[in-house]
């Protein structure tokens, strides 16, 4: 069994002059829960961007499942789901209507099952015919949440997941995808600079900066090699360039 | 206790006159706002011009060819309304590919579909049947009511009508994709292109009209256009009673021709999409 779920070689994504993410290598093993942590511009939403295939790499490689993702993308996306607070779901659709569509994209063999299964497990049951324009922030994010695991994905990508969520509904999100790993084996990769999240979350941490991974290691880890008491400060000292790491975004033109 | 200026903080922003009921700055500032947006898309500014030229132009040429031909109308009843829906049924097709695409870019969709296995070419064959049902909701009551209104029926044009249909069908899905690629590529800011442009090929399309009306010059370009032999086929059957093969088979090669242009166009754009990381940030 192959314990590499997605190995990235030398990405690099440049925008004109801007290098958005500059020739990263990581892998990400079966099973993980691995965050990509970073301040705005960092090049996290870029790299899951170009994990899913929405961007396309300037340079480099990506294998996933053992597939190169740049040639063989629709191979690998049916194991794959993908949640972010900046796609919308459309309004005018029910929550149920949605599901439906997307089952069908992901070929789902039972969707009206596995719906059903989700709204209990979600608590969505009672909205599942409400338009998604009616529902609050903490509703939708759990619709954005069924959406994207809607096909037991094996490998899952999450922007921010708990953002502009109050804490209740981030901390119940956080839960429900610690349980969803245990019970699945899933993989998670998630973006974020919500420190507490990344702590109690993941077993894995890279923290990017201006396009580089900077450093990497376990949430404990990083804490005492700088010997901080949270991963907030060690991404303080990171991001104010106490560790002599270029801080400002390169650009080629300079 | 008293604040010196010191300790009182920041000294407070000088605002240039009292607060009034009404103020002319503030509808300054709104009328700034929407210069600022006008300014901000060239489509938009385009179109404050385009539609009194367009009409200019299209009702120049009907009522040059009116003007000595009175009694055209009369030889074949419904000429006009048949015309019309005719060019409904281009104008409904190119909609129903465009609008149904920007329905995915209005709710910022389109990172989540991409992140499906949905292919863009099935993406765009789900446009195309959409478009389908689209025009044939939008065309049958209006050809209906035709017969209740002005007891004309448009399906006396009998089976050349079928052809006629298919053909200003695929010329409408070849415009409706290359707008759609367009707005990919430009944004929102474009969305306009999807009323705007087919219009413009109505004064040349001969749709009220024989493309003989049309100044020498121009019938290159309405002979570029699949819908013009449509209108000249179907004015043919209306006129004389007879079904011209011969247009059919130039609107038929031409509309291969753009078909493949426009699914060519939207698959370009949805590369360059791709590369520019256009499917997550859509926005105008």
């Amino acid at each position: 069994m192959q314990d590499t779920v997605v190995e990235v070689r030398g990405l690099t994504k440049r925008y004109g002059p801007v290098l958005a993410v500059d020739s990263i290598d990581f892998t990400v093993a079966r099973g993980s829960t691995t965050a990509l942590l970073g301040g705005n511009g960092a090049g996290k939403t870029t790299t899951l961007a170009m994990l899913l295939g929405l961007l396309l790499p300037t340079s480099g490689s990506i294998t996933i499942f053992g597939e190169d993702m740049l040639r063989h993308r629709q191979r690998v996306l049916p194991r794959m789901n993908f949640s972010s607070p900046y796609v919308d779901l459309p309004g005018r659709l029910t929550v149920r209507e949605i599901l439906v569509v997307y089952g069908h994209l992901y070929g789902l063999a039972d969707t009206r099952a596995r719906i059903a299964s989700l709204a209990a497990d979600l608590f969505i049951a009672e909205f599942l015919d409400r338009q998604t324009r009616t529902l609050s922030a903490g509703q939708k994010t759990r619709i954005a949440l069924a959406k994207a695991l809607l096909n037991r994905p094996d490998l899952l990508l999450l922007d921010e997941p708990t953002a502009s969520l109050d804490p209740d509904t981030g901390d119940w999100v956080r839960g429900y995808l610690r349980d969803y790993r245990r019970g699945t084996g899933a993989t998670i990769l998630l973006a974020s600079h919500n420190m507490t999240e990344v702590e109690r979350l993941c077993d894995r941490v890279m923290i990017l900066r201006a396009g580089r991974i900077v450093e990497e290691g376990s949430p404990s880890g990083l804490i005492e090699k700088f010997g901080r008491a949270t991963l907030e400060e060690v991404f303080l000292d990171i991001s104010r360039d106490r560790t002599g790491v270029e801080t400002s975004r390169i650009r080629l033109a300079q | 206790m008293t604040l010196t200026p010191d300790s009182a903080g920041p000294a407070p922003v000088m605002l240039a006159a009292a607060p009034q009921n009404f103020s002319l700055r503030r509808v300054w500032a709104m009328v700034l706002r929407y210069i600022y947006l006008l300014r901000s898309s060239w489509p938009r500014m385009l179109e404050l011009a385009y539609w009194p030229i367009v009409q200019m132009i299209l009702w120049g040429f009907i009522t040059q060819f009116f003007a000595t031909n009175s009694s055209w109308v009369m030889q074949a009843s419904g000429v006009l309304l048949g015309a019309m829906l005719l060019w409904d049924v281009l104008f409904r097709a190119q909609l129903g590919v465009s609008l149904s695409f920007m329905e995915e870019m209005w709710s910022r969709q389109l990172g989540y579909l991409f992140a499906t296995p949905l292919r863009p070419i099935e993406h765009v064959f789900a446009l195309l049947t959409l478009s389908f049902l689209r025009t044939l909701i939008g065309v049958i009551p209006a050809s209906l009511l035709a017969i209740v209104f002005y007891k004309y029926s448009i399906f006396t044009l009998g089976l050349p009508l079928v052809v006629f249909f298919a053909n200003l069908m695929v010329m409408g899905w070849a415009i409706g994709l290359f707008v759609s690629g367009v707005v990919l590529r430009f944004g929102l800011g474009a969305e306009s292109m999807a009323w705007f442009l087919i219009f413009a090929l109505a004064p040349f399309s001969g749709v009220y009209y024989p493309v003989s009306t049309l100044p020498a010059w121009l019938h290159p370009v309405a002979w570029a256009l699949p819908s013009s032999y449509v209108f000249e086929g179907m004015r043919a059957v209306m006129f004389q009673g007879v079904f011209r093969a011969d247009l059919l088979a130039a609107a038929a090669a031409l509309n291969l021709l753009y078909i493949a242009l426009g699914v060519g166009a939207f698959l370009l754009a949805f590369r360059i999409a791709r590369q520019r990381g256009l499917l997550l940030e859509i926005n105008e």
